[in-house]
């Protein structure tokens, strides 16, 4: 029980990283019908960024961990936002108006391209950053097996929420949020009535940017090292969150990435770590199975 | 027979002037005059695939026109983002009434203003009371209403920018008699007492007609007639192709 417990826990951590990473899929794809394939090699950007303005810190003297840890997450949603702006500008907007796979084969240029431009830049070499947070809480000490919750995976879990929460308000209450669901659900339209999609495009692109760049911040100090291939990995992890979820659905996403952060911790803790990957995939294949559209994903069902 | 749109008058609110549009490579308008002037109700009359649509959203740069002038209110119109066009003052309720289906019928409305933000609840008021049908939905989702009701809603959308020139694509496609009576009516209400310049679509050429002040007539994206409402109403012509059995 107890070392359910933990791993359930460590399952949560996980899976709330996967969650903000696949919401930038959700909401790329809600908005204009395409797999940003991309996306997860800007959440390795977030990271890489994080990592390096964190040295820049150290290196100014800025030594208060609070206050280090919360410019990192700035600058690193700043300039990953950048990134992604950028992405969507130079790769999918001149494609717009092209055939349906030209942006996505785009897609997946970009992503070799970011790829390989960090690997070159920073070496292929996994770069490590010292713990930062220490400790935790004990939950449960029954002499044999301890069962907590460290500091880092409190943050990220909260963080998460926070984030799920900002983001769902904007979502639903405010004109950006509205226009960004105007143009989900008919982009003719919403431009007819006078909304530049372009540009709520673009926001859509530096919203999922930053929030991915929150999920390579908090990979970063949950795993303490990183390189230019956990894009790769993360991205096709939350890619199945998102689909699992139900592509389109932003709670889907967040509760794909829950679940699939979960079947991999409890995959490795009783069977075997080697096939974690295979069964987070074969559950995503059974559950599409059964209801295509995924856990929350809506069917196309529209009255005329 | 022959084009005959009027030379432009001064006080036009909008001049088309030798419009074409094709897709890909059918060509779906072949070189359009049209115009709508300040206060005025236009019909835009005609049958299936005669562009009659295209022309609505060739107006709105989608798509674009390939070659011909739009002008409104002395601005060349031809070449702005869509967008930029709808904060003109320009509103469509467009074909198949694009209502966004999982946003409330408040939602709706509200992106009715998107192009004018000074819209205020006097506006909300106007169209709500225009239609009090939408009054009793504004909590539910667009996408449950009837047919009538999305038509509503989407002419209410429209009116909420507080538009120039009001389009409107088959207000009465799919309704039911009274139900379009009651949107005819709605339509002519706006023009009289707010003075609301209409560009209207319509298979239902008898309606149309009765309620315009002018009136045109598209075949294969041409425009073949044009005269007053009850000029066209008279021609044999007009009679036989497009009122047999359409009076209801």
């Amino acid at each position: 029980m107890e070392y359910f417990l933990q791993q359930f826990i460590n399952g949560i951590a996980l899976g709330s990283i996967y969650g903000l990473i696949a919401l930038g899929y959700t909401m790329v794809y809600g908005i204009i019908g395409m797999i940003n394939f991309a996306h997860g090699d800007i959440f390795m950007i977030g990271g890489f960024i994080a990592l390096i303005a964190f040295l820049c810190l150290v290196a100014l003297g800025v030594t208060a961990v609070p206050l280090a840890l919360f410019l990192v997450l700035i600058i690193a949603m700043l300039i990953t936002a950048l990134y992604g702006w950028v992405v969507e500008r130079v790769a999918y907007r001149p494609l717009r108006h092209s055939f349906r796979l030209a942006p996505m084969l785009s897609a997946i240029g970009m992503a070799f391209v970011l790829g390989n431009f960090v690997q070159i830049a920073q070496g292929a070499r996994v770069k490590p950053l010292p713990p930062l947070i220490p400790g935790g809480l004990i939950l449960i000490d029954n002499g044999g097996f301890v069962v907590q919750v460290s500091n880092v995976q409190i943050i990220v879990v909260l963080t998460t929420l926070a984030l799920m929460v900002i983001f769902s308000l904007i979502v639903a209450r405010t004109r950006l949020g509205r226009d960004m669901r105007a143009c989900e659900q008919d982009r003719t339209m919403a431009a007819l009535l006078g909304v530049d999609t372009d540009r709520v495009i673009s926001t859509t692109f530096v919203i999922g940017a930053a929030l991915a760049a929150v999920a390579g911040f908090m990979y970063l100090i949950y795993y303490g090292v990183i390189d230019f291939y956990i894009g790769f990995v993360a991205g096709i992890k939350a890619f199945t969150a998102a689909v699992l979820g139900g592509i389109g659905s932003l709670p889907g996403a967040m509760l794909g990435g829950l679940a699939i952060g979960l079947i991999e911790t409890m995959w490795s803790a009783y069977f075997s770590v080697q096939y974690r990957d295979v069964a987070a995939f074969s559950i995503l294949i059974v559950v599409l199975i059964f209801m295509p559209t995924g856990l929350l994903g809506r069917p196309e069902i529209e009255k005329v | 027979m022959s084009a005959a749109a009027q030379p432009a008058a001064a006080g036009a609110l909008l001049s088309i002037k030798g419009l074409r549009t094709a897709y890909g490579k059918i060509i779906a308008l072949k070189g359009i005059d049209l115009e709508v002037r300040e206060g005025e109700i236009v019909a835009l009359i005609g049958a299936n695939g005669a562009g009659k649509s295209t022309l609505m959203m060739t107006i709105f740069g989608n798509p674009r026109a390939q070659s011909g002038r739009i002008v409104f209110d002395g601005e060349d119109i031809t070449q702005i983002a869509t967008h930029d066009i709808a904060r003109r003052r320009i509103a469509q309720s467009p074909e198949g009434r694009r209502i966004f289906p999982r946003m409330s019928v408040l939602e709706n409305l509200k992106m009715g203003t998107v192009a004018a933000p000074r819209s205020s609840d006097r506006d909300l008021e106007r169209v709500l009371n225009l239609f009090p049908r939408l009054r009793e939905r504004l909590t539910q989702r667009g996408g449950t209403l009837s047919g009538g009701e999305q038509q509503m809603l989407a002419i209410g959308r429209a009116l909420m920018a507080h538009p120039r020139l009001l389009m409107l694509d088959e207000p009465s496609l799919g309704l039911a008699p009274l139900v379009a009576r009651q949107i005819f009516e709605a339509i002519r209400e706006l023009n009289r007492t707010d003075g609301v310049t209409v560009l209207l679509v319509e298979q239902n050429a008898f309606h149309a007609l009765k309620l315009a002040h002018r009136g045109y007539v598209m075949v294969n994206g041409l425009i073949t007639m044009t005269g007053s409402g009850h000029e066209l109403l008279e021609r044999p012509e007009i009679r036989a192709a497009y009122l047999e059995g359409g009076r209801h």
